[in-house]
């Protein structure tokens, strides 16, 4: 373990009641997040990867204090963070920041450029003088990419790759400490991706940031990240240094997952065995006994149905959640990249 | 056109295939002439990115494009049967029978009102005599055989009901249910999770080894079209700029673009801290091409001469079945490929043709 962590969570959890009925009443509850602790080290990237309801988004939403969780502590930068309230919070939002999804729907269409980016300086009161804002975004503008002459068009006249400088641009006027980056290239252009990467990547380095990343495609985790942690259902089952984690996955979750990613190699993906996974995830509002993953589970056994496994440090050094973990052997198999990657 | 006495024709054959759309902007070249053919029981992937052309081609193929503002021309032939010229009485007794498409988003292919099994039964009987029950039965059948849980509870389902990857199924059961000879699979796995699209896979592979089915995949991903295809078609603005067999795109590609295409994706099969190699810019807008090589405001090796010249898909010398549309001569670009390989950036490269050329 590296760095000091900039961000210690503990026991997190986050349940949204279900209502039904006419009066309204709560008749069950979606454990979004059900227990997760981990740290951040400071500048480093850390990856959330798992199916889509995972409980991954949610997480991330948690840890910016989007959302208020219903349990556990959050601890950034040494002050706890989870029930933090008004103007506490504001002041927080400065040193935390999100970069979303879709490029599209998260510029506001009728301001420009310049005041999308300039709107952080406007709300926490800083470069008040015109001419200096001005000049403090078209730097930002500059640093990822984009010509800063282009300081009074509109999110339209831009392409879905330079949208999302403009997003980044936002993200990095205040100077975070941390940023959330949720699925930030999923829907641009292969070409156009690479370019994003790049930008983030450079940025990190540049400006000394801690990321935390959340993408479905494990190839861009792996290169953007440098530590995973793998979600179902609202847990943790296994948390890894990204070289850990792709060169032998232990848990059988995590295998699976790495066995269903397509290569770009006709030759590895003939010889590969793909694991796939019967079914759907089951419903969070009732997850099943014991292991999540245990429906679903190939290695699967009585204990998995009862015993809900810890997270402890497997072979290798991965910390997964599992009974019975993976053998190199049973990884070879499943996920020919796993040899390549073995450095 | 040739005439087809004792040997079979290729299953699918596009020739020349162009659809020009007509708008107050301009003239948009959606597809600009390309042509490939497909044997039964074949997979060929179209990789490009958006705005290439490659869903209006396939579009075009099922006589989903016909409207007042396209201009098609060209030719496409499905069993020796010509389809651009065919009546829409014609098109519509092959689309959903012998031809059967597939979708990226499976919310907007199902329709919201009706029962998931009176939609594949529907499409059942639109083709066969049969009646209403044994359209159910056949429904029921496809549902199972796609994989879904209690298929002859989830029939009489509603689309919203279904998760994503069932809804999917649900999409492929229709295509499928009345065993068409070619399967045109459009994105059919982007907007699902991994563990979805390993099945989605399968079960296509699964289905084609069973019913002999052709498949056209179209995706940007390359791992899909890698795990899928037979022979891989790379479009861009509109044309096939390289098209050759799965293993040789990815182990000998001649042309620039793919070769972008493919060093600017993160993979699993290489080490992690590889540097992504972007292509610069953007496509082009297909109102306006750029002149020449269509390619060559993106291209690290353009040369003046590809401001003018237009190519044409050639082929590759010494190999079969690979063509390229490319103006740099071939040695060039297997020495520029093999030094791409061994890690050299596309910038170093450059100036190393452009020393060349001067020369």
């Amino acid at each position: 373990m590296s760095a000091e962590p900039i961000m210690r969570v503990r026991d997190l959890e986050k349940h949204f009641p279900i209502r039904g009925g006419v009066l309204q009443r709560q008749v069950g509850t979606v454990r979004a997040v059900d227990g997760v602790s981990f740290d951040v080290p400071r500048g480093e990237t850390l990856g959330l990867v798992g199916e889509s309801g995972c409980g991954k988004s949610t997480t991330a939403r948690l840890l910016l204090r989007l959302l208020e969780p219903t349990a556990g502590s959050i601890d950034f930068d040494g002050r706890e963070i989870a029930r933090l309230g008004g103007r506490d919070l504001k002041h927080l939002r400065r040193e935390m920041q999100m970069i979303f999804q879709d490029p599209f729907s998260s510029l506001n269409p009728r301001k420009t450029v310049g005041s999308i980016i300039s709107d952080p300086f406007a709300i926490h009161g800083l470069h008040t003088g015109k001419g200096e804002r001005r000049e403090a975004v078209q730097d930002l503008m500059d640093r990822v990419g984009l010509n800063p002459e282009h300081y009074n068009r509109y999110p339209h006249q831009f392409s879905g790759g330079q949208r999302q400088r403009i997003g980044v641009a936002r993200a990095i006027a205040l100077r975070p400490k941390l940023i959330v980056a949720d699925e930030p290239v999923s829907a641009l252009d292969v070409s156009i991706q690479a370019q994003v990467l790049n930008l983030l990547r450079e940025l990190q380095r540049d400006l000394g940031l801690t990321l935390i990343f959340i993408a479905h495609d494990l190839s861009v985790v792996r290169h953007m990240c440098d530590r995973i942690a793998v979600m179902y259902l609202g847990r943790i089952y296994e948390l890894a240094t990204s070289e850990q984690l792709y060169a032998h996955p232990r848990m059988p979750y995590t295998g699976a997952l790495m066995s269903a990613v397509p290569v770009p190699n006709p030759r590895l993906a003939a010889s590969k065995r793909r694991q796939v996974l019967a079914g759907d995830v089951p419903s969070p509002s009732n997850p099943p006994p014991g292991c999540r993953f245990h429906t679903r589970c190939w290695k699967a056994q009585q204990i998995c149905r009862t015993e809900s496994p810890e997270l402890t440090v497997k072979e290798g050094g991965n910390l997964a959640a599992c009974h019975f973990p993976l053998s190199d052997a049973e990884v070879l198999e499943r996920v020919p990249t796993a040899r390549g990657v073995k450095d | 056109m040739t005439a087809t006495s004792a040997v079979k024709p290729p299953l699918l054959e596009v020739e020349d295939l162009r659809v020009h759309f007509e708008t107050d902007d301009g003239t948009v070249r959606a597809v600009d002439g390309i042509s490939y053919t497909l044997e039964r029981g074949q997979t060929l992937g179209i990789v490009g990115e958006s705005g290439s052309g490659k869903s209006v081609s396939s579009l075009t193929v099922m006589g989903l494009t016909r409207s007042r503002n396209a201009r098609i021309s060209g030719s496409v032939r499905f069993d020796g049967k010509e389809l651009l010229s065919a009546s829409d009485d014609e098109i519509r007794s092959i689309r959903g029978d012998d031809v059967a498409m597939i979708f990226q988003d499976p919310l907007s292919s199902l329709h919201p009102f009706y029962k998931v099994g009176w939609q594949i039964a529907e499409a059942v009987r639109a083709h066969r005599e049969v009646s209403k029950a044994q359209a159910w039965d056949r429904a029921v059948e496809m549902l199972g055989l796609v994989g879904m849980p209690e298929p002859r509870r989830r029939a009489d389902s509603y689309p919203h009901e279904f998760s994503g990857g069932m809804r999917q199924r649900a999409m492929i059961a229709m295509a499928l249910a009345n065993d068409p000879k070619l399967l045109i699979a459009d994105e059919p796995t982007t907007a699902l999770d991994v563990t979805v699209q390993a099945q989605i896979l399968e079960l296509i592979e699964r289905l084609q080894r069973e019913f002999d089915t052709a498949v056209v995949v179209i995706t940007h991903d390359l791992g899909v079209v890698a795990e899928m295809a037979d022979e891989i078609a790379v479009m861009y603005a509109g044309r096939i700029v390289e098209r050759a067999s799965a293993d040789t795109i990815f182990t000998a590609p001649q042309h620039p673009y793919t070769w972008g295409l493919l060093s600017s994706i993160p993979r699993l099969d290489t080490p992690r801290d590889e540097q992504l190699v972007p292509i610069p810019g953007r496509p082009p807008s297909l109102i306006q091409l750029p002149t020449g090589c269509s390619f060559h405001p993106r291209c690290p090796y353009v040369q003046e001469a590809h401001r003018r010249i237009d190519p044409q898909l050639q082929p590759v010398a010494g190999e079969r079945d690979h063509v390229v549309a490319c103006l740099l001569e071939q040695d060039v670009r297997r020495r520029l490929w093999r030094e791409l390989q061994s890690g050299a950036a596309p910038s170093a490269a450059r100036e190393d043709v452009i020393e060349g050329d001067a020369a």
